[in-house]
């Protein structure tokens, strides 16, 4: 033993291979430290974080702020198109982007549960990294704390964003008013889809991948184009129903949906079918649903389009006036019906 | 009631399965209901069974009732 | 999505509309009585009301074995979640429904019973190979399209010689509760409720065939058209009704030939005949006792009978006497016409069976169709 020299202060590098998340690197020593540093720190790289202070500074250029937070909690954490890191990092963005807003700055706090394998930690990280990097928002401070075993669900991510919004802009989802026109951004429910077909109860096999992406550099075209897009909203949890029954309730406003104009896969539907769903309420994670006055829709929807985001964008309806504040669909087949809030959680049903 | 779905045998499996198609969703369903099941089949899936075979034959039939009427009604 | 998309669609669906407008006696009010919730479901999700002339009107049946399951039986299933050790298995369409206290198996779960959603009824017997120490009990409903599989499901355990296996059985039967309908005093002497004729059950007639229904052709002179559960099958289904009715024919027809045989599936009859006998009576919860409307496992397959290897009571517990449900089933109510419709009962806070699942009559009105309540004061302009 006397033959090996160990430095004072080492300690042995984090075995991101075959280790696993343990108690002692949420105490706040040293573990912690080398935790932080070798991982977050090490794939977050940016000039804020690696001061390694417990707060991010930085200078601030006056005008109105935004700010939001989310938390995230998935199974499974890994999917196609995505995993609980890029999603983390893409909701928040998207949040903060709703209100016009260029995101600036995250804050991402992890709570990890003892024992996971720190290989997939550092997936995860990787890809939250890598989709902070692609948004060019960095990650400038953040947090860690471990729960023991039985405790947690591997990894849960809560995100903090902060963004400022342009001059002359006032996007809001009580401005939606009768005449206005309701546009979405893509394909519905994808991600749900990619999701649901992991869960080991339901599995069946399909190409659909979740639709995860920020759409603060599409929501910013839109700007430069529509000034005053009038609501913004990213129909994630509940779908473009219930996105679409929050709007019309806080602008004390109907919608009159064209169901033929909303573009959904037809995978998506099929999916849907097997397990008797309704794709307007199936989550998106990198969709937005715009409403502005009829006189800009179609340069809205123009400029949504040459957006790689907004290909698929879509004028799906308009804002009627309705004080039951219902959402109503003209069915492809020619009748009507209502597109309710949705009651409780999504069962797939047999009858 | 009883949520069931027309999909396409695409391949036979083993003990008595198959794996169905439907626009691109596939799932394995049992064949312990059914009889001489061929791939490029449709079947009713029900539960995760195939209830029946869809017969291609009388599906044209309806649809022709359907489209027969339109053009009865065109030439009214 | 072939077989499904040209089912629905729209120029033929128009098409057949107006056929129906031209053909339906303007002094005759047709009323057509759908069994099926799979039938209301396309109704009120494609919206074709809208595609009918007013003297032509459907009314919903109990054809939903979420709704018509009596609350003691689903307080029964939460019981036994709460042995210990015991995984309780259903399928999604029974976590919510609440009993009479306000839970459901989605809060037992909550609460930490170990309730499992399956998809399948093999998922079931699945999950008790992979846990040889704990009691499994799969919660089984569904009318006869959904009997078969839970047949299959049992064949296996005994096969495989499960001991954690069982099945509490809730496999309820479809031409029973349409002669009840039938037979009930509104209906057949009183003559409150005019039913001129009945949409039959798709998924279910796959399976025991169109033959079942020549009794109520003959028996009741009601006539029968068996659809399948696509928009322009149930436009076409009305007007093969309304044809058969302005022709004096009292008929059985099968407009879902493409899977209904006239002797349906026989070998899906034979496995459930080898697993299943007749229950002697079964209470369908707005409706009532029902003689012969359900079946119970069979003595050679007593062992997985978890209605004998649980002690389980009988728990007849009545609906809340505010509740119109009996009457929206038999046709003799509409929803709107229910005193808590929308108010007290509303989908999140279900009081009568109708409001359970998305395909009972109330639940239906409320998700789809509420909107036509309040015509008067929408002003749509598209």
């Amino acid at each position: 033993m006397s033959s090996i020299k160990v430095k004072s202060g080492y300690v042995r590098a984090l075995d991101l291979k075959h280790g696993h998340v343990e108690m002692a690197h949420g105490s706040g020593g040293r573990a912690t430290a080398q935790l932080i540093e070798q991982l977050f720190v090490a794939a977050f790289d940016n000039a804020i974080l690696r001061l390694l202070n417990d707060q991010a500074c930085f200078p601030s250029s006056g005008g109105r702020m935004v700010m939001s937070t989310d938390s995230h909690v998935i199974t499974p954490l890994f999917f196609p198109g995505g995993n609980i890191g890029s999603l983390s990092v893409h909701g928040t963005i998207n949040d903060i982007a709703m209100s016009g807003a260029q995101p600036r700055y995250l804050a991402a706090s992890f709570i990890l549960e003892e024992g996971f394998p720190l290989i997939d930690l550092k997936r995860i990280v990787d890809s939250m990294a890598e989709a902070a990097r692609n948004a060019k928002v960095p990650i400038v401070t953040g947090d860690t704390k471990v729960v023991e075993r039985g405790s947690g669900d591997g990894v849960f991510i809560t995100t903090t964003g902060l963004g400022w919004v342009p001059d002359g802009i006032d996007i809001s989802a009580h401005r939606a008013s009768p005449g206005d026109k309701i546009l979405v951004s893509g394909f519905l429910g994808d991600h749900g889809v990619a999701v649901m077909a992991q869960r080991e109860n339901l599995s069946f096999d399909t190409t659909i991948e979740s639709d995860s992406a920020p759409l603060h550099e599409l929501v910013a075209h839109m700007i430069t184009v529509v000034p005053d897009i009038h609501a913004l909203r990213d129909p994630t949890r509940g779908g473009l129903a219930t996105a679409l029954n929050e709007i019309a309730r806080q602008s004390s406003v109907g919608m009159l949906v064209q169901e033929e104009y909303l573009p959904i896969r037809e995978s998506v539907n099929a999916a849907c079918e097997f397990l008797g769903l309704d794709p307007l309420y199936i989550a998106n994670e990198g969709k937005l649903i715009a409403i502005c006055s009829p006189a800009d829709a179609e340069n809205l929807l123009t400029a949504m389009q040459a957006h790689p985001l907004g290909k698929h964008a879509a004028i799906i309806g308009e804002v009627i006036e309705d004080t039951h504040c219902f959402i109503q669909m003209q069915t492809r087949f020619g009748g009507r019906r209502i597109v309710d809030w949705l009651n409780g959680e999504q069962l797939p049903r047999i009858c | 009631m009883c949520l069931a779905i027309p999909a396409c045998v695409e391949k036979l499996t083993t003990d008595n399965h198959a794996i169905v198609n439907l626009s691109g969703i596939r799932k394995t369903v049992s064949l312990a209901l059914v009889e001489n099941i061929q791939p490029g089949d449709y079947v009713i899936v029900h539960v995760g069974f195939a209830l029946q075979r869809l017969d291609p034959a009388e599906a044209e039939r309806t649809l022709a009732f359907f489209a027969e009427m339109s053009s009865l009604d065109n030439q009214i | 999505m072939k077989y499904i998309d040209e089912f629905r669609d729209r120029n033929l669906a128009l098409q057949i509309a107006s056929q129906i407008k031209s053909e339906a006696d303007p002094a005759k009010h047709y009323q057509f009585m759908e069994f099926c919730g799979g039938h209301t479901h396309a109704i009120s999700r494609f919206g074709i009301v809208d595609l009918l002339p007013n003297h032509v009107e459907m009314i919903h049946g109990p054809g939903c074995p979420v709704c018509i399951l009596p609350v003691g039986r689903v307080q029964t299933a939460i019981s036994l979640s709460h042995i210990p050790g015991l995984i309780l298995c259903t399928y999604g369409d029974m976590l919510r429904i609440p009993t009479t206290d306000g839970m459901s198996l989605l809060k037992a779960k909550a609460a930490g019973a170990d309730v499992r959603m399956v998809y399948s009824s093999i998922d079931a017997v699945n999950i008790a190979q992979n846990n040889p120490d704990r009691q499994v009990v799969f919660f089984a409903i569904g009318f006869e399209t959904t009997v078969p599989p839970t047949a299959v499901a049992l064949q296996q355990a005994r096969a495989a010689n499960l001991k954690n296996f069982s099945v509490y059985c809730n496999h309820v039967l479809t031409p029973p509760a349409i002669a009840h309908i039938l037979q009930s005093p509104e209906v057949r002497e009183l003559g409150l409720v005019q039913l001129d004729g009945f949409i039959g059950p798709a998924h279910v007639s796959v399976v025991i065939g169109s033959q079942p229904y020549d009794y109520f052709a003959e028996e009741f002179q009601k006539p029968v058209v068996i659809a399948g559960f696509e928009p322009l099958d149930v436009m076409q289904a009305i007007l093969m009704l309304i044809r058969q009715i302005n022709t004096n024919r009292i008929e059985v027809e099968n407009e879902f030939s493409r899977a209904v045989l006239q002797n349906g599936n026989l070998k899906a009859q034979q496995t459930v005949a080898d697993v299943f006998e007749l229950r002697r009576t079964f209470e369908w919860r707005g409706l009532g006792v029902i003689p012969y409307s359900a079946l119970k496992i069979k003595a050679e397959y007593a062992d997985f009978d978890a209605e004998l290897r649980f002690p389980i009571e009988e728990r007849s517990i009545a609906d809340n006497k505010a509740c119109e449900c009996g009457a929206i089933l038999r046709g003799v109510k509409r929803p709107q016409d229910c005193k808590i419709f929308g108010t007290v009962c509303t989908p999140d806070n279900p009081i009568g069976s109708c409001m359970v699942s998305s395909e009972g009559a109330c639940a239906a009105h409320y998700r789809y169709g509420r909107f036509r309540d309040h015509q008067s004061s929408i002003s749509a302009r598209v």
